[in-house]
């Protein structure tokens, strides 16, 4: 095993979030396409643990913050994307122009 | 390392098996017409990414993204999909009309971080193939070394999630209130 596949693997996750990212129009798979790119950040930091091997595995415990910030993410994103919702009967980002000037 | 080499030794060929499973179901989550097929294939995608974790010997962070991801963030967003009624059969239009900027964009960045990876390290073995983290390190670190970041990583998600509340939450009408009060 060496370590470039997995960075390879990883950046094909990030590149498919960003395109997923850029073109969904529904709020909810907007934030699917993010858990994507998160999950090839983590796949980086534990390679590179898996590489270097530190005495607190300090990559993995920094793929473990990145998980719960995550977490976090997701709870705050979906409550608006509901309230949004409930106010202007559409999750589609391109449909919420209020803010735009 | 040769490809034929590489080939040679069985555990990628479990990387293989994993991550086309992996990438399938990823782009399947950015291509499907079908909201809720979209958060099944993530479920698939992650569980691809937690199998790379344990052939990282990760298996405490595998475990994590496993119980975490695929138990508790799919089913908030299965449950965000249904309040918001997106429609769960097929809809006309999922997509904007940029998808070839966006492909062209998405295609630059993996090219971008995947040569720079290639020929940082190239093939640069991972040594201790198979020896498992000891999960015990992991806690010693987050109570000793990186104990600051884990309590405000607690806090912040604490906060998200009352802030979530607060805000989902739907104030009562006036009229709501009075009859709640006749009660």
């Amino acid at each position: 095993m060496i370590a470039s596949q997995f960075l390879v693997l990883s950046a094909a996750l990030f590149g498919i979030g960003v395109y997923g990212l850029l073109v969904r129009r529904n709020a909810v798979i907007v934030l699917l396409s993010i858990e994507l790119m998160l999950a090839a950040v983590n796949i980086n930091l534990v390679t590179f643990e898996a590489m270097w091997r530190t005495a607190e595995a300090v990559g993995q415990l920094f793929s473990i913050f990145v998980i719960t910030v995550a977490a976090a993410e997701v709870g705050i994103g979906l409550a608006i994307i509901i309230m949004i919702f409930r106010n202007r009967q559409s999750a589609n980002v391109d449909e919420l122009d209020l803010m735009r000037w | 390392m040769t490809l034929a080499e590489w080939i040679a030794q069985p555990i990628n060929w479990f990387y293989l098996h994993f991550g086309v499973v992996t990438l399938f179901c990823a782009f399947r989550v950015v291509t499907t017409q079908n909201v809720v097929h979209g958060a099944l294939y993530l479920v698939a995608a992650l569980a691809g990414v937690a199998a790379q974790f344990l052939l990282l010997s990760a298996e405490f962070v595998a475990l994590v993204l496993v119980l975490v991801y695929i138990g508790a963030v799919l089913v908030l967003f299965l449950f965000g999909i249904m309040i918001t009624r997106a429609p769960t059969g097929m809809e006309a239009r999922l997509d904007n009309d940029k998808k070839l900027p966006a492909a062209v964009l998405g295609v630059a960045v993996f090219l971008v971080s995947a040569t720079v990876s290639v020929m940082s390290f190239g093939d640069a073995a991972i040594v201790q193939v198979g020896t498992p983290t000891d999960t015990a390190s992991l806690a010693v670190g987050f109570i000793g070394r990186f104990v600051v970041p884990f309590e405000a990583v607690g806090f912040i998600l604490l906060a998200a999630l009352v802030g979530g509340i607060a805000v989902a939450r739907r104030d009562l009408t006036p009229l709501e209130e009075e009859q709640r009060r006749a009660v």
